[in-house]
């Protein structure tokens, strides 16, 4: 039986050793990145554990990091910044405003409680 | 409408015949399947931060809580061993990624090399995290006298770690929290290693070969990244911040 779900439908299925050069080259890279960073957030972690003062300003460099991080695996590892733009969005978009939409929600909701916490004691 | 006769320009519009996307049929099923567990996960982690931000204050910090290191006894050492488990499954996404490029190429002998590797360092974090939940459960020798249900009732004593209903180093949700969602992780973990080690050993029976491309070695390091892309999220929400 002949298969037509994939040998012309995709673009990335094949390319050149010197193609392949380039992009090991690429692959490499975006490692070192992410393992500078990672190396970067357990000193930090390290060096300023248990000091209330960072806090708040930890947390953030943490979750922005993090994000850059995820965006590398994502855009880099998972090929998806590869794909055909449309491909790209129909992931990213309604993803992104549905957390958009939970973080809001949680939060919310965590002050709430929290709050009440505090009146009924 | 046969008297339409419009044609469509077809760089445009799809005019069909072909994937929309240029992917294959698999490939846009894997990612439709990542995002809504992605979906998943996310509404686990933000459980776990409204918890957090809840109790707040009797909340323990992972600092205090995950210090040890393999053959270095009771020295306090926080961080170092989660940053080695995020380091090799790091690791492991590259090698993956290596083996889809290798696949790209034909190059089965690559392929092989690579995967194996990525299935090893997916055993070593499986393994890690074994070791880091053992002692999350044996707790220290010192231990803490806490309040806890006893066939009902609550009584006063010393406990040493944390299961499901009490946790030496804080609140009892801190636990709950730990077990499920690095333990979902951990079992995505487990299954992708499985998947790999079926890849693999279809790739050295030659099947790849036969259908002509390596496409189902990228369908399975897109599930390899995930889970990579998981353990981002829950090393910083659960040991760093």
């Amino acid at each position: 039986m002949e298969r037509d779900d994939q040998i012309e439908y995709s673009l990335y299925i094949s390319h050149t050793e010197e193609e392949g050069k380039i992009l090991r080259k690429r692959l490499w890279k975006v490692f070192w990145i992410l393992l500078a960073v990672t190396i970067f957030e357990v000193g930090m972690g390290y060096m300023f554990a248990g000091n209330a003062e960072y806090k708040t300003m930890l947390m953030y460099t943490f979750i922005v990091l993090t994000i850059v991080k995820a965006g590398y695996i994502v855009l880099i590892f998972m090929h998806l910044g590869d794909e055909m733009s449309y491909l790209r969005r129909i992931i990213l978009i309604p993803y992104c405003f549905f957390i958009a939409y939970l973080l809001f929600i949680a939060i919310t909701e965590a002050n709430f409680t929290f709050d009440i916490g505090w009146i009924l004691g | 409408m046969s008297h339409n006769t419009e044609v469509l320009d077809q760089k445009t519009l799809w005019g069909g015949g072909g994937s929309p996307f240029k992917v294959s049929y698999g490939k846009l099923m894997i990612w439709f399947f990542l995002i809504s567990d992605a979906l998943t996960f996310s509404g686990l982690l933000c459980s776990y931060g409204f918890m957090r931000h809840k109790f707040t204050d009797t909340w323990p910090s992972a600092n205090e809580v995950f210090v040890h290191f393999p053959f270095m006894g009771d020295a306090h050492i926080p961080l170092l061993y989660v940053g080695l488990m995020t380091f090799i499954l790091i690791l492991s996404s590259v090698t993956m990624v290596l083996a889809v490029e290798a696949g790209h190429r034909r190059s089965r002998k690559e392929v092989q090399i690579w995967l194996f590797l990525t299935i090893l360092g997916g055993f070593f974090f499986l393994f890690s995290q074994v070791w880091e939940w053992s002692h999350f459960i044996h707790g220290t020798e010192a231990g803490a006298i806490k309040d806890i249900i006893v066939d009902g009732e609550w009584v006063t004593q010393r406990i040493h770690g944390a299961n499901l209903h009490y946790n030496e180093y804080g609140n009892v949700l801190f636990g709950d929290f730990f077990f499920f969602i690095t333990g979902f992780h951990g079992f995505h973990v487990f299954s992708g290693v499985m998947i790999n080690i079926i890849i693999l050993i279809k790739v050295m029976k030659g099947h790849m070969d036969k259908t002509g491309h390596y496409e189902m070695v990228e369908k399975t390091g897109l599930y390899w990244h995930f889970v990579d892309l998981v353990w981002v999220f829950v090393f910083t929400f659960f040991y760093l911040v």
